[in-house]
């Protein structure tokens, strides 16, 4: 038996979301009395993969194989199924990010395992195995028990603290046969967004909406955002509008993100944008109707205009950060 | 070429969602129930590549499990502009019963392009699409913000961690869509809806499988604490608080 965890890397380098992953597995293992492992796919240098080791996983098993260079979900869902099959996994763990997302209904189809999506937490219980995940958008939570032999999770990034743990995996190179022909997806191009924090890595979001006028008046927000540290991030209006590109528009049917703070400069906060928002740890708002639905989500706030208290907040930071 | 597109019957995005017999059922009175907004992107999208003739598209049909209640939202597809639909007769009972169930319908009746939004606003699992893909051994791209044909070929950008991707793969396929693959929810016209009236539904009896999951109770979230307030003529105290009281900054 064993639980597994599938760790994507980028250029080479895990990133804080494989250590949440890798954390939680190792948890998951312990509650299920068993070990844990976890599968990397790509070129991943070995001093990379050891750091695995250091959040609680027993084995790193590592693939390296040309046909797997670019995502092709079927050739991938074939190999992780293979590698947990052989290793005996009951649960197979992968991040709630676009690439978990892509795998781990095809490995539920192929394993005849049911999915806990989106978990926030270790499940409640083992025997039966029930999850907890948000239900309706954020508006409710539900206990889900998962009934087949094998269960796959996908873990929301952001929510699972990473835990640190005196401990050395082994690392197991193997090699895989992937028929040329089972790869059937054809990459012409990659367009990198390049240097920006990404919108789903981000601690700290910096959001603006239709408060903000237009999309000319971005400047001090991105300002406010580079000083802290911050992705930028925008409401629907906003991304409708042509104001900012759409990959910044969170909220329902935008990006569902739970960073640690986030500023919604600007925002009333409907229910589709809190839907998208509502698993921040802290939320500021600005805004010029104190009667506005964003202030019964957030922790802080001003009734004011966006436009005139982000100068302000420009500047106070400005000044701690010379400090 | 023929393009399918599976659609999942949701409350309202703005409803008070509340629940009854011990917070094991959700309260449906007075909900508004609409198309899965990805869904409804979805179809927007597949009636945009048929209305290119140069696509050639025959038709767009939509697919959907759920009981006779689900046949309003079914119509207001028809009125949006899909050709016909097909109906599998069962509560949905989980994302792998619904997909097992598309599955058998499309091993008989198959379809070059399937569509499906990127998860459901109801209980937001993300796994029709891709389970419906490995049921039916055929190739899925995830996070699509944008499909379209050229000279008969799928060209689909698909959001990666960090960028986007140009990719294209054989049909049959199943793109799982999100924002970005359309502008705005085609809207039915009143010619629409008078014509989906009597548009076909194709009703057909599930095949005998059990769900993987079962929801065994609801919660609600908890309650925030009240909102404290900083004077908007003295912003840096927000400042300040944060990096003191909350010690985010």
């Amino acid at each position: 038996m064993s639980v597994i965890t599938f760790v994507e890397n980028w250029e080479g380098k895990f990133k804080k979301l494989t250590f949440e992953l890798v954390s939680y597995t190792a948890k998951v293992a312990e509650m299920l009395n068993t070990t844990s492992i976890a599968l990397s796919i790509g070129s991943v240098e070995s001093s990379e993969l050891d750091k695995l080791g250091n959040y609680g996983v027993k084995k790193v098993i590592h693939i390296d194989n040309d046909n797997l260079k670019i995502l092709d979900n079927q050739a991938y869902t074939s190999v992780i199924a293979d590698v947990a099959t052989r290793e005996g996994a009951t649960v197979v763990i992968l991040s709630n990010n676009n690439t978990g997302k892509a795998l781990a209904p095809r490995l539920s189809a192929r394993l005849k395992a049911g999915i806990g999506s989106g978990v926030s937490k270790l499940p409640v219980s083992i025997d039966p195995f029930i999850v907890y995940k948000k239900v309706y958008s954020g508006n409710a939570f539900a206990n889900v028990s998962i009934k087949s032999d094998i269960r796959i999770l996908t873990l929301s990034q952001n929510s699972f603290d990473v835990i640190e743990t005196p401990n050395e995996a082994s690392v197991e190179t193997i090699e895989v046969q992937v028929e040329n022909d089972l790869v059937k997806t054809n990459v012409t191009d990659i367009q990198k967004q390049a240097g920006k924090i990404l919108l789903t890595d981000a601690e700290i979001v910096v959001s603006g909406g239709r408060g903000m006028k237009s999309g000319d008046n971005w400047g001090p927000l991105v300002e406010m955002a580079d000083l802290l540290g911050a992705a930028t991030a925008c409401s629907r209006p906003v991304s409708d509008e042509g104001w900012r590109p759409h990959e910044e528009h969170t909220g329902q049917t935008g990006k569902i993100i739970s960073p640690n703070l986030y500023f919604a400069l600007g925002i009333s906060g409907a229910t589709q944008h809190i839907a998208g928002v509502s698993a921040s740890k802290y939320i500021v708002a600005v805004n010029t109707d104190k009667d506005a639905p964003v202030f019964e989500a957030a922790q802080y706030g001003i009734v004011g205009d966006a436009m005139k208290v982000l100068p302000k907040l420009v500047e106070a930071l400005r000044e701690i950060k010379s400090k | 070429m023929k393009i399918l597109v599976c659609i999942s019957n949701v409350p309202d995005t703005t409803t008070k969602i509340k629940f009854v017999d011990d917070l094991k059922k959700l309260d449906e009175t007075g909900i508004q129930w609409i198309i899965n907004p990805w869904d409804e992107l979805a179809l927007t999208r597949a009636l945009e590549l048929k209305d290119e003739p140069a696509n050639g598209i025959e038709k767009v049909t939509v697919a959907h499990v759920g009981l006779v209640g689900s046949e309003p939202t079914i119509r207001k597809a028809l009125a949006i502009g899909a050709d016909d639909a097909i109906r599998i007769n069962a509560d949905a009972a989980d994302g792998y019963f619904v997909a097992f169930q598309l599955a058998e319908v499309l091993n008989n009746d198959p379809y070059d392009i399937i569509l499906c939004g990127i998860e459901s606003s109801d209980f937001n699992c993300s796994t029709v699409g891709g389970m419906l893909a490995e049921f039916l051994g055929i190739p899925s791209v995830s996070a699509v913000s944008a499909l379209n044909l050229e000279n008969g070929e799928d060209v689909i950008i698909r959001e990666i961690d960090g960028g986007n991707e140009t990719v294209t793969v054989p049909m049959p396929f199943v793109a799982i869509v999100q924002k970005g693959i359309t502008k705005e929810p085609r809207i039915p016209s009143m010619r629409g809806i008078m014509m989906a009236r009597s548009k076909p539904i194709n009703v057909i009896e599930p095949a005998a499988i059990e769900a993987m999951t079962e929801i065994i109770g609801y919660e609600m979230p908890k309650p925030r604490a009240a909102c404290k307030f900083v004077d908007a003529e003295n912003p840096a105290e927000l400042i300040e608080l944060l990096q003191n009281e909350a010690k985010l900054i």
